[in-house]
């Protein structure tokens, strides 16, 4: 088998091992996920516990595996390395947040929940999926804007042809 | 008492998430966060489309087995139809803007000690709370 196949089959297996999980965590039930994020109401903790547990067991396995050279099945490891905040970080994160609190679902449970043939779970994904598209269309027209505007500054700062001089 | 039952079951809920994106990292390098993979999947990039539609194979197929074996533990929406819409455009917004979700930094950017992804997952609990507290107050204290 060779390694894309074998990487595609451990996605698969631990995308279902993410939806048992989040189906034990409680995380398929968007009244759950409410009741965590309401604080000053009748505030339901268990969701810090499923955090509190996928955080330590893979913070455990990051310590064992990020100093080796290269991951099992992969010749380069893909771990975002940035650090600095930004304000699109901090605004897409707060604008997430507003969605998870107002569905109950954020993206995994809404595409694990598809599976119980709930309408509101198929609605959210389809939503979930034009936003993210809108946002990858805007900044492919950003980039192309800016690519323009950068070429069209070196043609007016590239050297013209000296002005020929009529006596 | 019952309480003990209910944060345990999320513990383990949570330990087998924990699983799941370790073995992603340690096998295939990559972080397993949700609205990544899935965005990669809104823009395709030639020879990265395989992996990600068998991660989301594999959320659907667990899906379905949740919801045959243990259909207790789908719940049923908080929201009319048009608010989940609202949601959804919301999350898939914001997800892209923010480079992650519940799963890539409130997961695993929060285990690596990322200060963007500790910094994104304050703000959109924070805001998540926010928004739950104005629906509840919208409502007249029914939600």
């Amino acid at each position: 088998m060779n390694t894309t196949r074998q990487q595609g089959w451990v996605a698969f297996a631990t995308g279902l091992l993410f939806a048992i999980g989040l189906g034990v965590g409680g995380m398929t039930q968007p009244a759950k996920v409410v009741g965590f994020l309401d604080f000053f109401g009748r505030w339901d903790p268990s969701l810090m516990f499923v955090m509190g547990g996928a955080l330590s067991v893979h913070a455990l396995v990051w310590r064992l595996v990020r100093h080796k050279p290269t991951p099992k099945l992969s010749t380069q490891w893909f771990v975002p390395t940035r650090r600095d905040l930004d304000r699109k970080l901090l605004g897409g994160a707060a604008i997430f947040g507003v969605g998870w609190g107002l569905g109950g679902y954020c993206p995994g449970p809404g595409i694990t929940a598809i599976a119980s043939g709930a309408v509101e779970a198929v609605v959210f994904v389809v939503a979930m999926l034009a936003g993210t598209r809108a946002v990858i269309a805007y900044e492919r027209r950003d980039a192309l804007r800016k690519a323009a505007e950068l070429s069209a500054a070196e043609t007016a700062v590239s050297p013209s042809p000296a002005p020929v001089k009529h006596h | 008492m019952s309480h003990w039952i209910e944060w345990s079951r999320a513990l383990a809920g949570g330990v087998l998430i924990g699983a799941s994106t370790a073995l992603f990292l340690a096998f295939n390098g990559r972080i397993a966060g949700i609205s990544g993979i899935v965005g990669g999947l809104v823009s395709i990039v030639k020879g990265d489309t395989y992996w990600r539609a068998m991660f989301v194979a594999g959320l659907v197929v667990g899906g379905l087995a949740l919801a045959l074996l243990a259909p207790w533990t789908m719940g049923a929406s908080v929201a009319s139809l048009p608010v989940v819409a609202l949601a959804g455009a919301l999350v898939g917004v914001g997800t892209r803007l923010g480079n992650g979700c519940t799963s890539g930094h409130g997961v695993c950017g929060v285990a690596r000690l990322s200060p963007r992804s500790i910094a994104a997952t304050i703000v959109f609990i924070s805001t998540g709370a926010i928004a739950v507290l104005v629906r509840r107050a919208l409502e007249g204290g029914s939600a």
